[in-house]
């Protein structure tokens, strides 16, 4: 899950730092700086007293591959899915088409249970929060979340409600294989 | 800023875990109890990583111990992903090898996976949380013999 991602940038003091805790679009979640391979002159630029220097470095990003087996803990649930949390990392969803089948969604207790069939009848599996899940990575997405011009402003406040801040990366998972859920659903005791 | 290889190399749990352990032990020692608000931000992430991959089997694993597990790997031609699933997740049941190795009913025989689970569970060591669960399991038994 862990990609080594080669970056350079420009940095005045300390930028680097504060700017790296952070999803770099189309890369994935920062998670530390791995080294620095090079660092260039450092150059002045008129009417801008700070000093600017070209610096190239490697991080260290988190960015599941396609198909990647996780195993993460269940957040919550609500009818959109499945909520699952790797603690660093909060936005996986387990959208309801993706849960072993068939599955329902306990209004009552807001939790997504597997009607899990046997000869005797279905035997219910809920998918508690806190339990430990083993899921496949089957999608992610990458919105770019950068300051953008006055124009979607325009088009943000003509809508009737405030538009939902979206997470800057997502995953989107899958328990619909056999060994895929709750861990205490396949260990044998 | 410029990324110039948004995929530069692969890394293993166990690596990540290297990094962000000696990380935590530089921070120890420069005792710098100054942290501005973005430093304190990377701590948490850094800190979440850590206590997330620390759970997992690469807990106990060393490079002697990755080196004799890629070379044991070789004989079982898996790609590169699939060896390092094998060796982030350590599996212990031929379902979890079905998960990780790509159609694996067409590319590995019964005993090949039987094989492979006894190769990776022999060379990795367990992870803490099989630990745990084995200490576990050994109370219940202590329980159960005990008349009071």
């Amino acid at each position: 899950m862990g990609v080594l991602v080669f970056i350079h940038r420009t940095v005045g003091g300390d930028r680097l730092r504060r700017s790296q805790q952070e999803v770099v679009y189309n890369v994935g979640l920062c998670i530390c700086l791995f080294d620095i391979t090079k660092l260039e002159d450092a150059y002045v630029f008129p009417g801008d007293g700070a000093s600017h220097t070209k610096v190239h470095f490697r991080y260290v990003v988190f960015h599941p591959f396609l198909d990647e087996i996780l195993i993460g803990k269940i957040k919550g649930c609500s009818p959109e899915g499945v909520h699952v949390s790797l603690g660093f990392f909060d936005d996986i969803l387990l959208p309801p088409e993706s849960l072993q089948q068939p599955a329902k969604f306990d209004e009552a207790e807001q939790v997504w249970v597997w009607e899990y069939e046997t000869e005797e009848g279905a035997h219910d599996l809920y998918m508690d929060t806190g339990e430990e899940i083993r899921f496949r990575v089957v999608d992610e997405s990458f919105v770019d979340t950068s300051p953008t011009g006055p124009s979607s402003a325009e088009a943000a406040s003509s809508s009737e409600e405030l538009p939902k801040k979206e997470a800057p990366y997502t995953l989107v998972g899958s328990i619909s294989e056999p060994g895929l859920g709750l861990l205490s659903w396949w260990t044998s005791s | 800023m410029e990324v110039k290889d948004a995929n530069s190399a692969l890394l293993s749990n166990y690596e990540v875990f290297q990094l962000l352990t000696d990380l935590k032990e530089q921070r120890k020692e420069s005792g710098k109890n100054k942290h501005s608000s973005g430093q304190q931000n990377l701590n948490t992430i850094t800190y979440e990583t850590l206590k997330y991959i620390s759970k997992t089997p690469c807990r106990h694993q060393s490079p002697e111990i990755v080196r004799e597990f890629l070379t044991a790997m070789k004989s079982h031609k898996l790609t590169k992903a699939e060896k390092l699933q094998l060796l982030n997740h350590r599996p212990m049941t031929a379902v979890e090898i079905q998960l990780m190795v790509e159609e694996s009913e067409e590319r590995l025989t019964e005993e090949q996976i039987e094989a492979l689970l006894h190769t990776v569970t022999s060379i990795l060591p367990a992870g803490p949380e099989a630990e745990q669960k084995k200490n576990t399991n050994d109370d219940v038994t202590m329980d159960e013999e005990d008349p009071a």
